[in-house]
């Protein structure tokens, strides 16, 4: 046994640095970005800055933990832009109307995680196609949002209730803003998840191999139900942060966010064919998007220009990668 | 001598591994040359150094007399080369003619498909192969024997000088595997050359002129097979003596553990068996005899529509793989690839996947120490050759990846094991090694159902032997009484033993 553990020790030195520095070739390019910027804009790399794009991340980023748990089953989510929008505006409407802030929140997460399951039980039980139901769901979640907030914004209201509601979105624990700390907890339960339990074990398998993890004895349905579940779960915190900080829910929210979310969850380097992937490549991804928007910001570039300069890295790094795995 | 084309000290290295080292080969018009070593030997990548796939470091390739260098299988292909894959690459949708001409389809000026011409000329290719069909039938309507067949008509219509088939009779049946070694007695009168890629090496000495072996990724030697013993052959694979193939233990039968009665379902015709503690049953019988339904019948993978499954005598109500597990059944497939293993995941966490709830805690936390221990007590217990237990399976051997699905199987500690085609595609050497493993598993007392397509394997093995057909089971063997004949005879539904 001490044999083999020296042998794949010598294995993992022997590894040249070139391979290394591919494997690490996302936060090659965050840190790179970083010192460009900086030189180019002084105002980039201060704390302020620095905690501003971490906020303004945290939504994607957030997002794309479920997507990523989906996209390592092998599975798609498209409905995470349309869930955020429709549990955003029960949260809304529940802390307008004074419910306690416990209730509207866990009833706004508990939607998410309901609208989340019902896609899996369409693609476990149903055998449709991740992309078509979701595709669906996507449509039919934004269409109930437009029902149930009539088109127009809801405002959380002046009341006492609102005013604690808006700490989730805008408040400041020792000094760093609340939603960087719900995304930092939200990774680390991912991360221990994928790494340390069961059914993150599972989920790698599905994604696998799905047949192989069948014939192992593996409920498979369950594990999809889940993933689409916690998926549902996080775009609705996301959706909730959002409402918060903007101290209302708008029917549009979270528009176009899904692609976001597969960016960052591609960027980080899981395969789209499931199976393979970590959480914190998922982090790296929704921070160079993130980082990438605020240097564009800062550096004056047009919001044109700026879909064109983000898609052309999206499409830098997935060739990066493909031509890497060769 | 008049060759078609010599490979000459090949070599090739992979980062990290020295694959091929010397490697020598050549091809003569009219000749059959087997390619046998064990799995890893280097007979995959030489075949792609060969048809420009992979890029030689060093070394000479002539073909037709002339050194060249092909830029990719298109290039070899069109040259004369053609190789015939042990996965076949054809559309299931599409008919044999349009397989056969599949990118090079006869158009006219306008570019359109003269059809008439290409099913004409694909008829002829046929004809000359004695396949009966039209080569207007859709291609998924084929048997695997007849779909290699189209591959070796596409291989025609290329007028290739050399044809190499790898693995060809792997997934053929008796018949099948006939029909195809007079094909290649055809191929050799017309002066093709023909490379012949197997582990069988019973159809090396049937079909092969000469035979080269490969070891290690180094050249060890060529003879004709009038000169060579299949041991010296073995002992050259394998670089050891062999001696006996197939170790039997005798052990004393316990109680009926598994029993099965009048199970039926799609193509399940009413089955009825059982076996004993420290028995090893072997089920015979041809390709499509529903061997593997009635497995995964009974492992809850296959649709059932009556019967009974009892355990130690208790009624069992399997619905799903994971109720045989509980009941301690466990299968292991044929297919290691599609059905056994996930080749992405590692040693470690491919051998725990089944039994995972036992090394974890209520909540699902993986105790990893004892994941990690456990893991590595199979690793050594089954010698399985593998840098670490954190090695991606996919990069294993074929041998030691069925070790890990064995394992895989037995981490569950199941009271019974089946396993399907246990050695399909596995090396001479490793071969060995898990008989010796199926043979301590019966010792400690555990019920072994073999399927198995090769018949010394079964014959050296098992204690009982059922035979299937279409179905049914057509005749019951003990060890004594069984042989190749009585078996095949079984197999192909000629005799009618009645189960004692």
């Amino acid at each position: 046994m001490s044999a083999a553990k020296n042998m794949s020790n010598g294995q993992k030195h022997s590894v040249s640095i070139k391979e290394r520095l591919i494997q690490q070739k996302s936060l090659i390019a965050l840190v790179v970005m970083i010192i460009i910027v900086s030189f180019l804009n002084p105002n980039f790399f201060t704390t302020g800055n620095i905690l501003n794009i971490l906020r303004q991340t945290s939504i994607n980023a957030i997002m794309a933990v479920g997507m990523t748990l989906v996209i390592l089953t092998a599975g798609i989510d498209l409905s995470v832009g349309s869930v955020l929008a429709l549990c955003g505006a029960i949260g809304a409407s529940l802390i307008a109307a004074e419910m306690p802030i416990v209730l509207a929140v866990g009833a706004a997460l508990g939607a998410g995680a309901l609208l989340g399951a019902a896609s899996g039980i369409i693609i476990a039980k149903g055998k449709v196609q991740a992309f078509i139901a979701t595709l669906v769901s996507m449509t039919m979640v934004r269409g109930l949002t437009l029902v149930y907030t009539d088109g127009r914004p809801i405002s959380t209201g002046f009341t006492d209730v609102a005013d604690a509601f808006a700490y989730i979105g805008t408040g400041y624990l020792f000094g760093i803003p609340v939603p960087i700390w719900i995304m930092a907890f939200t990774f680390a339960g991912a991360w221990y998840l994928l790494n340390h339990t069961r059914l993150g074990r599972y989920i790698y398998a599905l994604g696998g191999n799905e047949s192989a993890t069948r014939l192992s004895g593996i409920n498979v349905d369950t594990i999809k139900i889940t993933v689409y579940a916690i998926a549902g779960f996080l775009s609705a915190l996301s959706g909730l942060i959002v409402t918060s900080r903007l101290s209302s829910a708008q029917p549009t929210a979270g528009y176009g966010y899904e692609l976001d979310a597969i960016a960052a969850v591609v960027l980080g380097g899981t395969s789209l064919m499931g199976g393979k992937g970590t959480i914190m490549g998922t982090l790296l991804g929704a921070l160079i998007i993130g980082f990438l928007n605020n240097a564009l910001n800062l550096l004056d570039v047009s919001s044109y220009y700026q879909m064109i300069a983000k898609a052309l890295v999206i499409l830098l790094a997935v060739l990066v990668d493909t031509k890497s795995k060769e | 001598m008049d060759e078609l084309l010599r490979l000459e000290n090949i070599e090739k290295s992979f980062p990290g591994v020295k694959a091929l080292d010397g490697v020598n080969l050549r091809v003569a018009p009219g000749k059959v040359m087997g390619l046998v070593g064990e799995n890893g030997a280097g007979k995959s990548t030489l075949m792609k150094v060969l048809t420009g796939i992979y890029k030689r470091d060093a070394g000479t390739l002539r073909y037709l007399g002339q050194e060249c260098t092909f830029s990719g299988p298109r290039a070899s292909q069109e040259a004369g080369i053609s190789i015939i894959h042990q996965e076949l690459n054809l559309l299931p949708e599409l008919s044999i003619a349009e397989n056969i001409f599949l990118g090079r389809e006869k158009v006219g000026f306008l570019g359109h498909i003269r059809w008439k011409e290409m099913y004409r000329m694909a008829d002829e290719l046929l004809a000359k192969l004695g396949v009966t069909r039209t080569s207007r039938t859709r291609l998924g309507e084929l048997g695997i024997g007849e779909q290699q067949m189209v591959e070796i008509a596409k291989a025609l219509s290329f007028e290739s000088r050399v044809i190499i088939m790898d693995e060809p009779t792997d997934t053929l049946t008796a018949t099948e595997t006939k029909a195809l070694f007079s094909v290649i007695r055809e191929l050799r009168e017309s002066g093709h050359g023909v490379v012949y890629i197997s582990h069988r090496l019973k159809e090396i000495f049937e079909i092969c002129d000469d035979v080269t072996v490969l070891r290690d990724g180094q050249f060890i030697g060529e003879s004709s097979v009038v000169d060579i013993t299949e041991d010296a052959l073995i002992e050259m694979m394998v670089g050891r003596r062999l001696e006996e193939q197939y170790p039997r233990v005798d052990v004393e039968l316990g109680a009926v553990s598994l029993e099965v009665k009048d199970l039926t379902g799609p193509r399940l015709e009413g089955l009825s068996f059982f076996v004993r503690e420290g028995e090893i049953l072997g089920i015979s019988g041809l390709m499509g005899a529903g061997r593997t339904e009635l497995m995964k019948a009974i492992y809850g993978a296959y649709p059932k529509d009556g019967g009974q499954i009892f355990m130690g005598g208790k009624l069992l109500d399997i619905k799903t793989p994971g109720d045989a597990l509980h009941a301690g059944i466990a299968y292991i497939s044929e297919d290691r690839k599609a059905d056994g293993l996930i080749l992405g995941l590692s040693v470690k966490e491919n051998m725990t996947l089944t039994a995972l709830t036992e090394f974890c805690s209520g909540i699902g936390h993986i105790d990893q120490i004892n994941e990690r221990r456990a893991a590595d007590e199979y690793i050594e217990a089954f010698n399985i050759r593998t840098p670490s237990r954190r090695q991606e399976v996919g990069n294993l051997s074929g041998g030691n990846q069925q070790k890990v699905a064995i394992a895989k199987g037995l981490m569950d500690r199941p009271k019974v094991l089946i396993l399907d085609e246990p050695t399909r595609g596995v090396d001479v050497g490793a071969k060995k090694e898990i008989y010796q493993l199926i043979n301590s598993f019966k010792s400690e007392g555990m019920s072994i159902i073999l399927i198995s397509s090769e018949m010394p394997e079964i014959l050296g093995m098992s204690d009982r032997i059922a035979v299937m057909h279409e179905g049914r089971f057509c005749g019951e063997f003990t060890a004594q009484e069984a042989d190749q004949e009585n078996l095949m005879a079984c197999a192909i539904g000629r005799a009618r033993k009645e189960a004692a």
